[in-house]
């Protein structure tokens, strides 16, 4: 409709929700890679309000999980957030549930992978700045294209 | 004159943060009548109290005022305690100091002046108060419970059980209430009526309880321990003493009632028992659809009545009954869903309340538990549940929480999940609230391990499409709304007190609160007992709570009208009005004031006297009284004046 109306698609539309979505294969495979269970979560935010990168994020990690539960894929691996987390485990720490959340970023970063989705990686730092950036950094970020 | 004791309380810096005890204890002494004065910092302490006790007896005082919080908390601790070193307790008064003054104030000079008044007009009381007696009355040790749920039940097995006789009351035919209809209970999953039908046989055999089903309280008067009370026994057009209840006479029955019992998924006869196990297992006929009554041909059933229990001419009855105390559990009713445009005004086929999906799950229900949908015996697989449908809406439904949906709906949930393997189960909520033992673990349980998915939001509208019935609501932790075409969708509506509530309240002169529910003389100290005395409340009536907190309650009730019964006498309050006979006019004036039916008129004297067992002491007649007549004891007309003198900074 919106393409014969000569308008852009809205930015929010509305999730349709059924059960493929909720019991899809983009749940069960976060499942399974993560050995998480993201229906354990309740939704405390206490991942988010602890993450000290939050700042950073597009969406909070505590929202990523949500819309992951609502089966939202594309969502999640189009957010900078899955690549500014530096897996510092502080939410799977803070978590009340015991969801370790690092490990189910660290799956949504492989699923975009495969997915080819872009991502911000070491060799798109030129030489200058490379130096700059602190080691742990760096590390970090070729750890989050290994996993 | 007097010798008057003031005993002035700091209540720690609750009262001596703002006012000056110590002066006001040194202008008490001042005053006319005033023998002794002192301050201390916790009156209402043990050693408060000996120090009233001995005061009393070294000063030789002959009356004792406490100068502290409201009498409400302490007028009775302190009476005793005068009682106990020898004076008569209505010698003993409370001037507050708290409540009115310090707690209001934070000027202290001002305070303390406001303080040292309020001593000076109860001082101003004092000197003119008579020693009294308490009033006793004798008790009619008999209970009526009006209401035949699971409160009422239990309220009714545990006098019962105790060995007083009671009249357990209740408008249907049947007793159960809404617990006969549910499924499984949460959070343990019991049978409903597994374990309440037990409980039911009892109420119908116990030699203590007298079951009066079909019926309804037609009028009360009288007072705490000696109610009259007059009970409409409905006809039912069937002689119960005969009828074996065979239940040919419900088979045969060609007229077709949707079934209350049933929330409208079945139909039941005009001639009917509600539900298999009804106790007592009985029929009755609805007037109102019986064909007979309609055009005056049929008598079906009592064709098929080998017995001849069949009785169109039956009329209702009116039994009178001496009660000493009563209990109400009137029980609720939900919301209607003709209540709730945006979810379709009961005009969406497949948008059912909580109660038809209890019959929908139970294994007695229209499907024998299995989960179908009412338009098409569908079985349905994408499932919406919207909480707060009506509640927590205060500008367009109701403003309370009702309380059990939250935990209803999960299990709902649970069930239809446990049923239906391949099916999914939305729940829109506010809040999920899960106070209670074993409940969050349920409601975590339910998401976490059952899949059920929780979406904070409330749903804006809900429309049939096709064979579809379209949820639009929002899941804010997500940001996102969210559409959901469903199967079916089941609303928890509002709580609500029953229709028959508001006039039942009226007939028995106890109060309700601005939603209808019944009204408990204390929120937190006094939760099952009614302000007017030989009154309690037990169950939903009073407000929405589960069933534990409702079977607690009901014991709670029957406890206070069990202790009641312990007495023979009652002793009440003698600081109610009385009459100057000589004065009396007979005017009558006072008869329409007293709100409590205390002033009778006396037709050979005509005189109007007091039922001082009625009397609750509000002064209305009093105020009233066009020639002096009518006085109240210990609050005379001589005793307000002096008040109004010492107020006024008199003496």
């Amino acid at each position: 409709m919106y393409k014969k109306l000569g308008l852009d698609p809205p930015d929010n539309p509305p999730i349709r929700l059924d059960r493929t979505k909720v019991r899809g294969e983009f749940g069960l495979q976060v499942d399974e890679l993560s050995g998480q269970h993201l229906f354990a979560c309740y939704q405390c935010g206490n991942c988010s309000s602890g993450c000290p990168l939050a700042q950073e994020m597009d969406i909070l990690p505590s929202r990523i999980i949500r819309l992951a539960q609502l089966g939202q894929k594309e969502e999640i691996i189009q957010s900078k957030t899955i690549w500014i987390c530096a897996s510092c485990f502080q939410c799977t720490v803070r978590c009340p549930k015991g969801i370790d959340i690092q490990a189910v970023m660290d799956t949504l970063r492989q699923i975009a992978l495969d997915e080819g989705v872009d991502h911000f990686g070491p060799d798109q730092i030129d030489s200058k700045h490379a130096a700059e950036v602190p080691q742990p950094g760096l590390v970090g970020v070729y750890r989050k294209l290994s996993t | 004159m007097k010798r008057i004791g003031v005993f002035v309380c700091h209540c720690g810096i609750n009262i001596a943060g703002t006012v000056d005890v110590e002066r006001v204890a040194r202008e008490a002494e001042k005053m006319p009548g005033v023998a002794f004065a002192m301050d201390y910092i916790y009156m209402c302490s043990e050693p408060g109290q000996s120090l009233v006790r001995e005061k009393i007896k070294e000063e030789k005082l002959d009356a004792v005022i406490i100068a502290a919080c409201s009498p409400n908390l302490h007028e009775s601790t302190f009476r005793a305690a005068a009682e106990e070193a020898g004076l008569n307790p209505w010698q003993c008064e409370i001037a507050n100091i708290r409540e009115q003054c310090s707690w209001i104030h934070s000027d202290r000079k001002k305070a303390t002046e406001k303080a040292i008044k309020i001593v000076g007009t109860i001082v101003g009381k004092t000197r003119l108060n008579e020693s009294l007696e308490p009033i006793s009355v004798s008790i009619t040790k008999k209970a009526l419970v009006i209401g035949g749920g699971i409160a009422g039940i239990q309220a009714a097995l545990d006098i019962a059980d105790s060995g007083y006789p009671v009249i357990l009351v209740e408008k249907d035919s049947s007793i159960g209430g809404h617990m006969a209809q549910l499924s499984e209970t949460f959070p343990t999953l019991d049978c409903s009526q597994c374990i309440l039908t037990p409980k039911m046989v009892s109420a119908g055999k116990h030699p203590n309880i007298t079951l009066m089903t079909y019926s309804e309280v037609e009028e009360v008067s009288g007072y705490v321990g000696n109610f009259k009370v007059k009970i409409r026994r409905k006809a039912t057009s069937v002689d119960w003493s005969t009828c074996t209840g065979c239940g040919l006479c419900t088979e045969k029955c060609p007229a077709k009632v949707p079934s209350e019992f049933d929330r409208g998924l079945t139909t039941r006869g005009a001639i009917y028992v509600p539900f298999p196990q009804a106790v007592p297992n009985k029929p009755v006929i609805d007037r109102d659809n019986c064909i007979y009554y309609k055009t005056g041909k049929c008598r079906l059933c009592e064709k098929v009545c080998e017995i001849g229990a069949i009785d169109f001419d039956q009329k209702d009855l009116i039994i009178e009954e001496e009660i000493g105390a009563i209990i109400t559990a009137t029980g609720y009713e939900t919301l209607p869903i003709a209540d709730l445009p945006h979810y379709g005004a009961g005009e969406v086929p497949d948008v059912i309340d909580g109660l038809a999906f209890e019959r929908i799950l139970s294994a007695s229900g229209p499907t024998t538990g299995e989960v179908r949908r009412p338009s098409d015996g569908m079985i349905p697989k994408e499932v919406v549940f919207v909480q707060c449908a009506g509640s927590r809406d205060p500008e367009r439904f109701k403003p309370y929480c009702s309380k059990i949906c939250c935990m209803y709906t999960t299990k709902h949930a649970l069930l239809y999940k446990h049923r239906v393997h391949d099916g999914q189960p939305y729940v829109f909520y506010i809040d999920i609230r899960t106070g209670g033992k074993g409940y969050e673990e349920f409601y975590h349980n339910a998401e976490e391990e059952e899949g059920i998915v929780y979406l904070r939001g409330k749903v804006a509208k809900i429309f049939r499409d096709g064979d579809k019935t379209v949820v639009w609501g929002t899941d804010t932790l997500t940001g996102r709304n969210i559409e959901i075409a469903a199967d079916l969708v089941v609303l928890a509506t509002a709580i609500v007190p029953t229709e028959s509530t508001a006039d039942l309240a009226n007939k028995l002169r106890i109060q309700t609160g601005p939603n209808g529910f019944l009204s408990e003389a204390h929120p937190k100290l006094r939760p099952v007992e009614c302000i007017n005395a030989g009154f309690f409340i037990a169950g939903v009536g009073q407000g929405p709570k589960d069933i534990p907190e409702t079977v607690a309650q009901a014991s709670g009730a029957a406890c206070k009208v069990i202790s009641l019964f312990s007495r023979d006498h009652l002793e009440q309050d003698p600081a109610v009005a009385w009459v100057d006979e000589d004065l009396c006019s007979g005017c009558r004036t006072c008869i329409s004031v007293c709100p409590y039916d205390a002033r009778e008129f006396d037709e050979e004297k005509e005189i109007v006297t007091v039922n001082e067992a009625l009397c609750e002491g509000c002064g209305s007649c009093v105020a009233a009284c066009s020639c002096g007549a009518t006085q109240q004891r210990n609050l005379s007309d001589s005793q307000i004046k002096s008040m109004v003198t010492a107020s006024l900074g008199g003496e």
